[in-house]
């Protein structure tokens, strides 16, 4: 391969990176159907969330640590919500500590996830498979506002 | 006499890897026996670990490609002060961030879970990596072989994908879950293709100096490999996050880009007789031997690869255990052996010695104690993430349950886990000694 060819397609493709990342931060990450539910109080228990670093046992849509349940859609779940949260937060359990969070950082980790819950749907147990291998995302428009 | 600033690197590198196996292992155990090692929960250790294995890729990495550079490279390295600098903000950087998890101070992203004002040592220490090394590179003159484009493509794409890893801490990216959650797996994503850019580099290079051929390093094959794998590494990370509701295209483009892979998978089957007779022909080279060993993982993971990047596949295997088993699969099978194999030549190679008979034969239990127990480790994983996908898709248990039901598995893991650590000592003794007596 001649080296002008290799830098012509090495510059087309880190182009198409830039390109493809500005796409990806504006257009392709648009839709928050949960944007009403994003309050300041959220987005306090968000920061929180992290600095516990909560994700090292629980998943938001699958994606963090197993010790612990998926936490997108605990707070609509059948016979969980914010009280639900708010016990465990308050007394921990044999594999979660006791994070001594005050009543105020309770009330923002709670209305980060009911604003995470209104997002969407995780895992996703409602879906029709495709015959091209790909699936028809029936539980994201079922979450819809 | 001025030692080689790479055998630092490196042996700070064999230290963080038995460090962070050590605390996978413990980890591990924290999932099958509530409350063990209480000192160090759960929450702690496992950032401790997957940040020393990450230290352990970068260190070794980076300590190799300095030293191949300036030895084997035909070019003079443009600063041999900046390796120096690179290797204390390192280490520093590294010491501060396992400090403040064992304090209980995060605030990061997962896998770079540490407070982010961390991360701005760790972006300056790249920029000077990479000065130091397009610098040096592009006072080469002859024709480049493809690791020198590799590790070039690593370096630059490592550092912009880190940066994007830390975008979070702007609002914009921050408030919208969706975005956050997007913009992160793409960076980490990346992330991974770009180390993978200086691993598979590294492997290319060992593979050249050991036969002494570079006929495969500038073959027109080995850049067409190459601009695929980039390719996979700008557009296939949404594999990771098919069930976040961003726009579906996203979905789409990964999916078609992943599918490339098998033209990946087809090349290394269709090749696969005429490399292993190649390859145990050269068997007993111990570089040569963790590389052969890399291959295998290799198949094995692409195929695991391509399956769960079919949404169809996807929907059943996302946050299971079939993703942990991939990511170790890659991460000890893949990247640790060509590490491996690349210390093995370049410790000897610094210290102008060899490895004794017995520390050969050593370092040959080590090899196929941790193969054929990595086998049986990732096997478990696969079964545990099969069956936890399965009865999550049913929903008929509580999740504790479908824990309960995989327990047997994780057990395998951990045990596993302890030949894997006893495998890796078995190996790292005598490299650990050799870098002792070459630095006395």
């Amino acid at each position: 391969m001649r080296l002008n060819t290799k830098r012509f397609i090495s510059a087309i493709l880190v182009t198409s990176f830039f390109i493809y990342s500005i796409v990806i931060y504006t257009t392709g990450t648009s839709v928050d159907k949960g944007a009403k539910w994003r309050t300041g109080q959220s987005k306090k228990g968000k920061l929180l969330f992290q600095q516990k670093n909560c994700i090292a046992c629980h998943q938001i849509y699958g994606l963090g640590g197993f010790m612990g349940p998926d936490l997108t859609n605990v707070i609509s779940a059948p016979g969980k919500g914010s009280f639900y949260i708010k016990a465990f937060l308050m007394n921990g359990t044999e594999r979660m500590p006791n994070f001594h969070l005050t009543d105020t950082e309770k009330d923002e980790i709670v209305a980060f996830l009911t604003y995470t819950d209104k997002t969407g749907v995780s895992p996703v147990k409602h879906f029709t498979l495709n015959y091209d291998g790909t699936v028809n995302w029936k539980g994201h428009d079922e979450k819809a506002d | 006499m001025k030692k080689q600033i790479s055998i630092y690197f490196i042996l700070f590198a064999i230290l963080a890897l038995l460090g962070g196996v050590l605390f996978g292992i413990i980890g591990a155990f924290q999932f099958i026996i509530p409350g063990f090692f209480k000192s160090i929960p759960f929450i702690q250790c496992r950032p401790l670990h997957v940040s020393l294995v990450i230290a352990w890729i970068f260190l070794s990495a980076v300590g190799g490609i300095y030293y191949y550079l300036s030895r084997y490279c035909n070019v003079t390295l443009y600063s041999t002060k900046l390796p120096r600098i690179h290797l204390w903000i390192f280490i520093l950087t590294g010491f501060m961030i396992l400090g403040a998890y064992l304090a209980g101070k995060f605030g990061g992203k997962e896998y770079w879970e540490f407070p982010p004002v961390l991360a701005i040592p760790i972006i300056i220490s790249w920029i000077l990596f990479g000065f130091n090394y397009f610098k040096t590179v592009f006072t080469k003159t002859d024709p480049w072989p493809v690791y020198i484009w590799m590790w070039g493509t690593g370096i630059f794409f490592f550092l912009f994908t880190y940066m994007e890893s830390n975008l979070w801490v702007f609002p914009y990216f921050r408030d919208n879950l969706v975005r956050d959650i997007t913009v992160q797996w793409k960076a980490n994503g990346s992330l991974v293709g770009s180390w993978n850019m200086l691993i598979y580099g590294t492997a290319i290079f060992l593979m050249d100096r050991i036969k002494n051929d570079d006929t495969i390093s500038k073959s027109r094959l080995a850049f067409i490999m190459y601009f695929l794998g980039l390719i996979n590494l700008i557009f296939n990370w949404a594999h990771h996050i098919y069930i976040v509701p961003n726009a579906l295209w996203i979905r789409y483009i990964a999916y078609g880009i992943s599918m490339t892979e098998l033209i990946i998978l087809g090349k290394i089957i269709w090749n696969w007789k005429k490399n292993l007779s190649k390859a145990l022909q050269d068997f007993h080279i111990l570089s040569i031997r963790f590389i052969v060993a890399s291959d295998v993982w290799i198949l094995l993971n692409l195929v695991l690869a391509i399956a769960l990047s079919i949404p169809a596949i996807n929907i059943f295997t996302h946050g299971t255990h079939l993703t942990v088993a991939h990511a170790m699969g890659s991460t000890i099978g893949i990247n640790t052996m060509i590490l491996i194999a690349s210390c093995l030549f370049l410790i000897p190679d610094i210290a102008q010695k060899q490895f004794s008979a017995l520390q050969g034969r050593l370092i040959s239990i080590g090899f196929w104690i941790i193969n054929i127990i990595l086998l049986f480790f990732w096997l478990a994983l696969i079964f545990a993430g099969y069956i936890k996908g399965y009865l999550i898709i049913q929903d008929k248990l509580i999740y504790q349950d479908i824990m309960l039901q995989i327990r047997p598995y994780m057990a395998t893991v951990a045990i596993t886990g302890v030949a894997i650590f006893a495998g890796m000592l078995m190996i790292f003794t005598p490299a650990l000694k050799m870098i002792k007596d070459y630095l006395r």
